[in-house]
């Protein structure tokens, strides 16, 4: 561990903690402007060319509002609360892998700030975190409405939860390891996990929706029909901290999905292009965050398509439908590579 | 009864298995979403666009003058009573020798006030006016920041001298009604 | 370095241990068990089980704790509702907790002798592989029970979850 690879690391923290920052900024102005385009409406358009200063002008909205910090409520938990739903919205992105290695001066740089050998358990372990974010927001506002809304969010969490790992579990079972940048190494070129695992996406993505409380499982928050959930007495900069927070969970699962089902930097053809290593990782960044940007429309398309679950139709489909789905999902995985042994098992 | 040929029967039938996955009703839902994507929006961005107006719409009042340039009414509050509002009110006053070239008769309206928040611009104050001193023209009422400043006087309402205001259109509309 | 890591850590565990169980409201208590359990995984991390720290914290404070902070939420408990405890309880929790205090004593006794024989033979174990190795090849009998007994919770709880109530 030399100076030059630390200064890179921070480098890349640095430059990675801006960009998760700005993409979850401009996803409020992408969730606008896309739920206008599918409502045939305009959208945001006043501030700037386009309406692209709008996020500038809500977070300046955000942290100009007055701060209120209800008379009984627990003051410090009551700001550790946003806090710990934007830390650990934060410190997921560590082990995604960005991008493939750099050389620069004949010293080869991961675009990926860590690569841990247990990559997407501590995924798991930062977004079961997540929960106390919610859960310690809610109830230190001593409001039953809010207690209420961390209830209905957190329990709906940690049921979807379970379904996630299970399918995860799955498709680790095809791959062999939890390193996300091996799982990624291992999709070269066009060899997806996707065609090994379209039902484990199918759950994974359901319950990524689920996890980031959106649409059509946002009960968390219901603006139209119930109170605002457990930020309901939250304002100013530390209501735009749980909102930031929701985005940039959108974007890490986004991130995710690309990499584990979607073959991360991977794209087709990119060992014959004839191109030098640094163009192919630089491309294969670019070709990534397409991946994940389409994911993110992905998110805000169905949003603005389906009308929300009722919340015992979420723990119906939870808890009946897609836990039993991703236990078969598990089994015929397994037989489907145990196949050659069970062959000779069964004629022999 | 049946009015369109739109309606549709609704039935509470069991539901088969592919119907209970939803997945090929939400494949077919994404793509009415999708298809709106590409359509032109229906926005019209008020201050810089405007919304085709009709050459008889009904929006703010105008006070007419005649041909020489004085003023038609007479204050005889017809108009405040037709109007099922209650937004007009006025106080008359005597002409005084010296003022005909200002007002047409020898009773005129001191004050006329029209509340454009009350207003509901039915029209039927042009309709009971028997001097034809008031019409609504096509022009929009703005907005303000103060309640008071919707209270339209005599200033706003009566047409200026050197810039009248054309009511013809709404005048023949007028009269083929009235027939 | 390592060795200070150690020694924040157990001190933090330590506190919050204490915290647990001198906090008032029963809410803090919940919140400071799941930051010693922050500190356990550190430690599960600084020996090198990796895999260990991260299940723990999945597990303990990810949803165990969940559950216990839905429920106490739910309770809520304050210092008015809380009923008095009269001589005979506080007696018998003194007593029990004495034979819980002895009991910890002679275990720790008994571990101070074997101490000296403990060497590490493989830095390595709490790895994800090695572990898969061990409880895959010596344990597997009774890491397949235990897999089956989880599945059996898990398909009861989808079961009751199922069952209709008129």
């Amino acid at each position: 561990m030399g100076l030059e690879l630390l200064i890179f690391k921070a480098i890349l923290v640095l430059v990675i903690f801006t960009i998760t920052l700005t993409i979850a900024a401009y996803s409020t102005y992408g969730e606008r402007k896309i739920a206008a385009f599918l409502q045939d409406r305009i959208g945001p358009n006043r501030a700037g060319p386009f309406g692209l200063f709008q996020p500038l002008a809500d977070g300046g909205k955000m942290f100009l509002k007055e701060e209120i910090i209800p008379a009984n409520a627990s003051a410090f938990l009551f700001v550790l609360g946003p806090s710990l739903a934007m830390l650990t919205a934060l410190m997921t992105g560590v082990v995604i892998p960005w991008g493939d290695t750099i050389t620069f001066q004949g010293v080869e740089y991961s675009l990926q700030i860590t690569d841990l050998n247990i990559g997407v358990l501590y995924i798991f372990g930062v977004v079961s975190f997540g929960v106390y974010g919610i859960m310690i927001g809610g109830w230190s506002s001593n409001n039953k409405f809010s207690l209420l809304g961390a209830i209905r969010a957190s329990a709906q969490m940690i049921s979807y939860e379970l379904a996630m790992g299970l399918s995860i579990v799955a498709l680790i079972m095809t791959t062999g390891t939890l390193s996300i940048k091996e799982i990624v190494d291992q999709q070269a070129t066009w060899h997806w996990n996707i065609l090994y695992q379209p039902l484990g996406f199918l759950i994974f993505m359901i319950c990524a929706f689920a996890e980031c409380n959106r649409a059509p499982f946002d009960l968390a928050e219901c603006e139209t029909e119930l109170v605002g959930g457990y930020h309901t007495e939250y304002s100013s900069m530390k209501l735009g901290f749980y909102l930031f927070a929701e985005y940039i969970n959108m974007f890490i699962s986004s991130a995710l999905m690309a990499s584990l089902y979607f073959g991360g930097y991977n794209f087709p053809f990119m060992n014959s292009l004839g191109l030098d290593q640094n163009w192919v990782t630089i491309l294969g960044t670019v070709v990534f965050f397409g991946k994940v940007f389409f994911f993110i429309f992905v998110f805000m398309w169905i949003r603005w398509t389906l009308p929300r679950f009722r919340y015992d139709q979420l723990m119906r489909l939870g808890w009946q439908s897609l836990i039993p789905l991703a236990i078969l999902n598990i089994l015929l995985t397994g037989i489907f590579t145990m196949r050659e042994e069970l062959k000779n098992w069964l004629f022999n | 009864m049946q009015l369109t040929n739109r309606s549709k029967v609704v039935s509470n039938k069991k539901m088969s298995f592919a119907e209970k996955m939803y997945l090929p009703a939400i494949v077919k839902g994404m793509a009415i979403t999708l298809s709106h994507l590409f359509r032109k929006p229906a926005t019209i961005s008020y201050p810089e666009e405007k919304r085709p107006i009709a050459p008889v719409y009904r929006g703010k009042h105008v006070l007419k003058r005649d041909a020489n340039g004085a003023e038609n009414c007479t204050a005889c509050g017809l108009c405040a009573v037709a109007c099922p509002a209650e937004a007009i009110t006025m106080t008359a006053a005597e002409r005084k020798p010296g003022e005909e070239h200002l007002y047409r008769e020898e009773k005129y309206a001191a004050v006329y006030e029209i509340n454009m928040l009350r207003c509901i611009y039915c029209g039927l104050c042009e309709e009971a006016c028997p001097k034809e001193a008031i019409f609504l023209t096509p022009e929009l009422v703005p907005t303000y920041l103060n309640r008071s400043e919707f209270i339209y006087g005599k200033d706003k309402l009566v047409e200026p001298i050197d810039k009248r205001v054309d009511v013809t259109q709404r005048q023949k509309h007028l009269t083929e009604k009235k027939q | 370095m390592v060795l200070y890591i150690f020694y924040a850590l157990s001190v933090i565990a330590m506190a919050c241990a204490l915290l647990v169980v001198f906090s008032k409201n029963p809410i803090h208590s919940v919140l400071y068990l799941i930051l010693t359990f922050f500190a356990i995984a550190g430690h599960y991390v600084l020996l090198n089980a990796q895999f260990l720290a991260v299940v723990h914290i999945i597990v303990y404070a990810g949803a165990i704790m969940v559950l216990f902070l839905f429920v106490i939420m739910l309770l809520n408990l304050n210092a008015e509702t809380e009923p008095h405890k009269n001589t005979l309880t506080k007696i018998m929790a003194t007593i029990s907790g004495g034979l819980l205090m002895v009991t910890l004593a002679g275990a720790f006794r008994v571990l101070e002798k074997n101490l000296g024989q403990v060497t590490v033979q493989n830095s390595n174990v709490g790895t994800i592989e090695n572990l898969g190795k061990v409880l895959f090849n010596d344990f597997l009998l009774p890491f397949e029970i235990s897999s089956v007994l989880f599945l059996s919770a898990m398909i009861g709880a989808v079961i009751l979850g199922k069952k209709q109530l008129n």
